[in-house]
């Protein structure tokens, strides 16, 4: 059992509000960012739109069904793609820099930072 | 051994074959079923479904009142057991009569529908055009729920079995049927203040045409901004309609634009995404529609985005051609 009386990493940022209020935010700065937005060429907005909030939400710390295998079938097509670490680093520097313009204090990104961290792995399919 | 779902439509009798689609295993067997996109998304193939379970995935998009009929996209149906279907019926579906046909542009028809009986729509939705033949086509609304001809503009493709059929051998009275309405690019009233941009290419007009009159007699206050984009000024279709539209309405505007020209009166020269842009820099807070072309819906819907419009807030029609 989490113990009762400390809200939650996800509860600090505000829980799935905060999710919707980042979305657009990351999701636009990764278009814009020439290291990653390769990646999401010719993809469906709409649905990316979606599989944003599931990762924003596993990241936040919130309820998700994420799985290490998940996690693998989703971005071994990337990895074949040339997907390496320093596109998993742009994407937790584009993380925190949306979640400073929302404002949110740095030892909550660092948490943020630390779960998208450890995907790391299971995303580059190591 | 794995399961093969056995699909019926009336005498017919199908097992599909692994991956196959109910619409794939359907036309395998013969049983004319309408379709154009086969992806799930021109709601031509809509079927009912009579007894057994139908996957959630194939009435994705679909409204409320069809989903507790049964109703259930074919192209994207791969159910895990038994079904027996049957064609959309009379909620869905209504006969409808050629009631006029006219030229618009060189290349664009203006086909007007009676129908025999309801058929709610919002201005901008998009519906099924069915020929007697069978063969069915997406086609955007032009008109308001109110009026009494339901208006459609087609453009016409060299080759074109429903296009070149309205222009070359439909006949006044010919009958129809109309399919639908399926779509979510529509107006939305509550936010009477909010600036409004719509940008299509070609018939991408159509649904346009609807959405911003339906916006300014909702009482839209914001700004309402039309792009209309063609290869070149024949092209440009109801112009002097939407002159006057702006000239009637302080918050329309109307901007004509080609690709191609000499910059005679009134008419920007330029891609359509950068006349835009160049005129609208940021668009934080603001709500867009986009219609016509797939690509450049795509593109559009991007660069949207990226001047600073929430994804949610952007509306697209992408005129995919038919799968053959
Ligand atoms: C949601 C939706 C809304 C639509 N709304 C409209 C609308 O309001 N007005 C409208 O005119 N169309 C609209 N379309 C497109 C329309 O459904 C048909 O695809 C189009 O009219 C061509 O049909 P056809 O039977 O005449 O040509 P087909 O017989 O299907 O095609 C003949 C040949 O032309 C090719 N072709 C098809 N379309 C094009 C194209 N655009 N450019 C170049 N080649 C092409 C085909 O690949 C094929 O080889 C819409 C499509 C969708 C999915
Ligand atoms: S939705 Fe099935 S054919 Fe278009």
């Amino acid at each position: 059992m989490p113990n009762c009386n400390l809200p939650t990493l996800y509860d600090q940022l505000g829980g799935a509000a905060a999710v919707e209020a980042a979305v657009d935010n990351f999701y636009r700065r990764v278009l814009n960012d020439d290291r990653v937005a390769g990646y999401f060429d010719g993809v469906d907005m709409d649905r990316q739109r979606v599989k944003q909030k599931a990762f924003l939400t596993m990241a936040f710390g919130g309820p998700h069904n994420y799985t290490g295998k998940d996690m693998r079938n989703g971005h071994a097509h990337l990895v074949s793609r040339g997907l390496n670490d320093s596109h998993v680093d742009a994407i937790i520097e584009l993380l925190g820099a949306t979640l400073r313009d929302m404002g949110v204090a740095e030892n909550l990104i660092q948490q943020v930072a630390a779960i998208a961290e450890s995907t790391r792995n299971d995303v580059l399919c190591r | 051994m794995p399961l093969t779902p056995v699909i019926r439509f009336g005498d017919a009798r199908c097992e599909l074959r692994e991956g196959e689609s109910v619409l794939d295993g359907l036309l395998r067997q013969g049983v004319p079923v309408a379709h154009a996109c086969r992806a799930g998304s021109c709601g031509s193939c809509m079927l009912r479904a009579v007894e057994g379970e139908i996957p959630a995935a194939a009435q994705a998009g679909l409204k409320d009142s069809w989903k507790a009929g049964g109703y259930f996209l074919a192209c994207i149906c791969r159910p895990e057991g038994p079904l027996t279907v049957a064609e959309a019926g009379s909620d869905a579906r209504v006969a409808a009569t050629i009631s006029s046909l006219g030229k618009l542009a060189a290349d664009v028809l203006r086909v007007g529908l009676t129908c025999t009986a309801q058929f709610p729509y919002r201005a901008g939705q998009y519906l099924t055009l069915i020929r007697d033949s069978g063969l069915a086509r997406s086609y955007s609304i032009a008109s308001l729920p109110e009026e009494a001809e339901l208006e459609l503009h087609v453009r016409l493709i060299p080759g074109g079995r429903m296009s070149g059929w309205l222009a070359h051998e439909a006949r006044l009275g010919d009958k129809v049927v109309l399919q639908g309405p399926s779509g979510e690019c529509f107006y939305v009233s509550g936010r009477e203040d909010q600036p409004v941009v719509l940008i299509g290419t070609g018939t991408g007009l159509a649904p346009l045409r609807g959405i911003v009159r339906d916006a300014l007699r909702a009482g839209h206050r914001g700004p309402l901004r039309l792009f209309h984009g063609a290869r070149t000024v024949d092209g440009l279709y109801l112009r002097e309609e939407l002159a006057a539209l702006a000239a009637a309405h302080a918050n329309f505007t109307y901007v004509p634009t080609v690709l191609d020209g000499d910059g005679a009166a009134g008419v920007d020269v330029g891609p359509i995404d950068r006349i835009v842009a160049g005129q609208l820099p940021g668009l934080g807070g603001w709500r867009g529609f986009v219609c016509g072309d797939p690509a450049l819906v795509q593109n559009l819907k991007r660069k949207l985005f990226l001047s600073g419009m929430a994804l949610n807030d952007i509306c697209a029609d992408a005129f995919l051609p038919a799968a053959l």
